[in-house]
């Protein structure tokens, strides 16, 4: 019944209060297409998330729906996890929901690899507060709270996820339809913990802010997309390459149709080619998009089933439970 | 002495066993107490230990303890000063020394009593010889010497061998209280049943203290007690601690909403016990879920709630106020949730080990904006089993978060407990929803009811009920977000009503002593119920105007207790805090009250109850009855 859905059928009728050209727009309408792409049950899905603008998400997804607290949407989405297994949960959170006041919940649950399709709008900027600098905006990024610029060191997203255990690990950016559907759909059939960095431009406090590989001049140029088992290839008729320099272990950008044989493979499966991978930056290296990490591993829900091997049913009674020690009988 | 003042003595015996964190002290007052109660005897205990894991050997702040009364009993505390004492070291007899009776029995260890011993306890003359324990019934045994000598043949190496000391030490207070040592050895056997050598080594060291003590050579000095036997209704009984008794009525109330429940919980002391207990309940549908940290337990609780199960999350309070935020959001969003406060002596990390009424402000007050939430109290262990029943029934009932206040002295102390048959519990109702709404689903899911304020228990997974809920306003009949003006004005009034409404639900206020009217009623709350009650029952012999009332819905009020108040003449309020149910009643009843603060980290004794009762008493009539009741206390 559920594969006859619309996107349509998947938007609430609540009207949309993000600000007009905001990047969420574009990741409603990919989102919303690729439940119906792939025949989400609606009584199953929900949307969980914290605080800021991103996290409007849910009252806008004719699923269930959980708009809870700043940072924790994690933790609520593991309980709601545990108490249902079945239910497919998607946490939808921006990078000072996530990485700021939530930055402890995001590891938990990533190392933890409780299956949670995690979506990190990442916008390099505090919106809903009106614009102060946040854990991934660059240095010297001015705002109302650093006039003079910002000058703490910003956290790497995808880096963040590789370091405490994320086991995938994919990236897009809000306006490519089909790149984020392609990771969408991917988080969507992954069993485990699916973080998903998505670059969410910020019309009014950040606008632009990472045109160096969006920009529609510079797409070509400044991004590769990673798929599994294939060239790491980019740039007009795909004429570069990535490679590995032994000296400097580190990636350098090379002629793909010169040297060919040097070209890396993508490895999704690994953790040091993901490394290099999320560390490169543009516009000096290409902006890594795709599904850059992805392992087969035990979900939490599965071991913690694992070790409540009643499933939470009861099959003991607490009559029983209440006796089971010394007891003595007064006549 | 009178016949009147010989029958305000309970006929029990009080005894403290302490030693170093490693001398085994806190197992062989669980051991003790198993076969006293076994013996026929009623109990009360009061585990007492330091928050370090193993403090330095021989200091008095790494002194552990473990009190027990037994007797006839009804036996509600575990007893103001001990008539014996077993003293491991120094330092466990400098601490204990204030505490116990005067005349008591103290068994020491000689062992420790070097020069180094009695100076790392801080003693500059030993105590033994110098005077101090005049008065006392001083028996010295070389215990360690004594253990070593009985474990020999067992080849253990020579620390292990002293660890066996506990045992020969209970061996002979076995012996002194004539108890039967089948049980302790059935322990044993069970315990160190994979090491052979650790469970001959202990059962030959509980033997051989036990034959100590019947030598004959020693049969004059060491007095035998016996154990009187306390007069039970007919049924069978267990021994019970307030986290076990805790867990089990969780799981209880599980059962009777037919519900699987998710425990959410970070390890924090003196909460931790209720994580361990749980951990061990799976066959009745619990899951344990131990969180990164304080806010994810309680979060993910509230998502367990989202979810259809029943959603607790557990701490003390520090990490209670961690949570607060989360809280709200299920008041909001009204979710089912219980929160668990096992409280202790703050603020900030205060007393971690210690026990206080700390959290009542917090319970009651302690949120941002208008946020009431219902709030219950446990008053002894085994009342822990009814209450976490009875949080649950109003959570659900009325969709809300609710508190269950028990603290770190109920946590630990253990009692007799009559087994209570599941038939006499009625079943907890869920909310469901009434049929599939024919209209739209997120006003039907806030559709409330008319009593309960509790709205339908819907979750994800139910067909054609997809709705939203958060932490933002909501239209209070659509769901929906809504910042208009009147609308939260309503919405604010309804969280209000819900919680004024559970006053509807509950049973009347009940007196536990004494008559509905009269001079005093001594109101407390929680784990001062068992010195209260019997304070109030010695004062009684004398002067019937005293009356004993003991609260254990607290937000709200049952509807009675206002009038039932008002029949006193004054209203004396002991807690371990400084005021804080003396303030819930004056601003909820308009009561003055006498507040009787103790905020020592231990519990009150009986005695200091009845003389500030006493004092209260005597300012409200004239009549003086502390004369005729002080002398001959304190044994």
């Amino acid at each position: 019944m559920s594969a006859s859905l619309t996107a349509r059928d998947y938007a609430t009728s609540q009207e949309v209060r993000w600000c007009p050209g905001c990047g969420d727009y574009a990741i409603l309408k990919t989102m919303t297409r690729v439940l119906a792409d792939v025949g989400a049950e609606r009584e199953n899905t929900v949307f969980v998330s914290g605080i800021g603008c991103s996290s409007r998400f849910p009252y806008y997804v004719e699923t269930y729906g959980f708009h809870t607290i700043h940072g924790r949407a994690p933790a609520v989405a593991t309980g709601l996890k545990l108490a249902n297994p079945e239910l497919d949960i998607w946490v939808v959170t921006g990078d000072g929901d996530g990485l700021s006041i939530g930055g402890n919940h995001l590891l938990h649950a990533l190392r933890r690899n409780v299956s949670l399709k995690i979506l990190l709008f990442n916008n390099e900027i505090y919106g809903l507060t009106k614009g102060q600098y946040s854990p991934t905006s660059r240095l010297g990024t001015r705002s109302p709270s650093s006039p003079a610029g910002s000058y703490d060191a910003p956290v790497s997203p995808g880096l963040f996820a590789l370091g405490s255990g994320a086991r995938f690990i994919a990236r897009a950016i809000d306006v490519d339809k089909t790149g984020l559907g392609g990771v969408l759909e991917a988080a969507h059939r992954y069993d485990g913990a699916a973080f998903v960095e998505i670059y969410q431009n910020c019309i009014v406090y950040n606008e632009d802010v990472f045109e160096a590989f969006t920009d529609r001049e510079h797409a070509t140029e400044r991004q590769v997309h990673a798929r599994h088992g294939e060239p790491l290839v980019f740039g007009k008729a795909n004429s570069k390459g990535l490679r590995f320099d032994m000296t400097s272990m580190s990636l350098e950008v090379i002629d793909a149709q010169e040297r060919a044989d040097e070209v890396l493979v993508h490895d999704e499966t690994n953790p040091m080619l993901a490394q290099l991978l999320l560390s490169m930056e543009a516009p000096a290296m290409p902006q890594a998009l795709g599904v850059i990490y992805r392992v087969e591993d035990e979900t939490f829900e599965s071991a913690f089933y694992g070790n409540h091997p009643t499933q939470l049913k009861r099959t003991g009674k607490v009559a029983d439970a209440l006796r089971n020690t010394n007891t003595w009988t007064v006549e | 002495m009178s016949a009147k003042q010989q029958e305000l003595h309970e006929p029990s015996v009080v005894v403290r066993f302490a030693g170093d964190s490693g001398d085994g002290v806190q197992l062989m007052g669980t051991q003790f107490v198993s076969s006293t109660a076994l013996a026929g005897s009623d109990f009360a205990t009061f585990p007492d230990y330091p928050a370090e894991i193993r403090a330095p050997a021989g200091t008095t702040f790494g002194v552990s303890a473990y009190q027990i009364n037994l007797g006839a009993g009804p036996i509600t505390t575990a007893g103001d000063a001990p008539q014996m004492l077993v003293a491991f070291n120094p330092a466990a007899l400098k601490v204990s020394l204030p505490l116990i009776a005067d005349g008591a029995a103290i068994i020491v260890n000689t062992t420790n009593f070097t020069r180094r011993g009695l100076a790392k306890a801080g003693y500059e003359e030993d105590p033994r010889s110098d005077g101090s324990l005049d008065g006392y019934q001083l028996i010295e045994v070389d215990i360690t010497r004594l253990t070593l000598e009985a474990v020999k043949p067992f080849g253990l190496a020579k620390s292990d061998a002293g660890r066996c000391k506990n045992f020969w030490a209970l061996g002979l207070v076995q012996w002194m209280f004539g108890l039967e040592l089948e049980a302790i050895e059935e322990w044993i056997n069970r315990k160190f049943a994979k090491n052979a050598s650790v469970r001959q080594a202990n059962l030959a060291a509980l033997h051989a203290g036990n034959a100590y003590g019947e030598t004959a050579a020693l049969a004059a000095a060491v007095p035998q007690l016996g154990v009187r036997k306390a007069k039970f209704a007919p049924g069978t009984y267990r021994g019970v601690r307030g986290g076990e008794a805790l867990a089990l009525g969780l799981a209880a109330a599980g059962e009777l909403a037919d519900r699987p429940m998710l425990f959410c919980s970070y390890p924090i002391t003196p909460a931790s016990p209720l994580l361990h207990h749980l951990a061990r309940l799976g066959k009745l549908g619990v899951g344990v879920f131990q969180a990164e940290d304080e806010i994810a337990a309680v979060c993910a609780a509230i998502g367990a709630s989202f979810g259809g199960a029943i959603g607790v999350t557990s701490s003390s309070g520090p990490g209670i106020a961690l949570k607060t935020e989360a809280i709200a959001l299920a008041i909001n969003a009204e979710l089912p949730l219980l929160i668990i406060d096992s409280q202790r002596g703050g603020p900030s990390t205060g007393l971690p080990t210690k026990t206080e009424q700390s959290d009542l402000y917090q319970a009651v007050y302690g949120r941002n904006a208008d946020a009431p939430l219902p709030v219950v109290a446990a008053r002894s262990p085994s009342d822990c089993f009814d209450v976490a029943i009875e949080a649950t029934r109003i959570a659900l009932r009325h969709m809300t978060p609710v508190f269950l206040l028990t603290d770190g002295y109920l946590a630990n102390a253990a009692e007799p407990w009559l087994i209570p048959e599941m038939d006499a519990y009625a079943p907890i109702e869920t909310n469901a929803l009434a049929g599939k709404p024919s209209g739209d689903v997120q006003t039907a899911v806030f559709e409330r009811n008319r009593k309960s304020f509790g709205r339908p228990w819907v979750s994800p997974g139910m067909p054609e009920l997809m709705h939203r809920i958060g932490g933002l306003e909501k239209d209070i009949s659509t769901g929906h977000i809504s910042y208009e003006a009147e609308n939260h004005q309503a919405m604010t009034q309804l969280r209000a009503d819900k919680v004024t409404s559970v006053a509807e639900f509950i049973p009347e206020q009940a007196i536990e002593v004494g008559a509905s009217e009269g001079a005093v009623a001594v109101v407390g709350w929680g784990s001062t119920y068992g010195a209260i009650y019997q304070a109030v029952r010695r004062i009684a012999r004398l002067d019937d105007r005293v009356s004993h009332i003991h609260i254990r819905h607290i937000n709200p009020f049952p509807n009675n207790l206002a009038e039932l108040l008002a029949g006193f003449d004054r209203i004396v309020v002991p807690e371990m805090n400084m005021g804080q149910l003396s303030t819930v009643l004056r601003d909820k009843l308009g009561v003055r009250t006498v507040p009787f603060a103790k905020v020592t980290g231990q519990p009150f004794l009986i005695q200091e109850v009845v003389e500030f009762v006493l004092g209260q008493l005597a300012e409200v009539t004239g009549d003086d009855v502390r004369p005729r009741i002080v002398q001959g206390e304190g044994t």
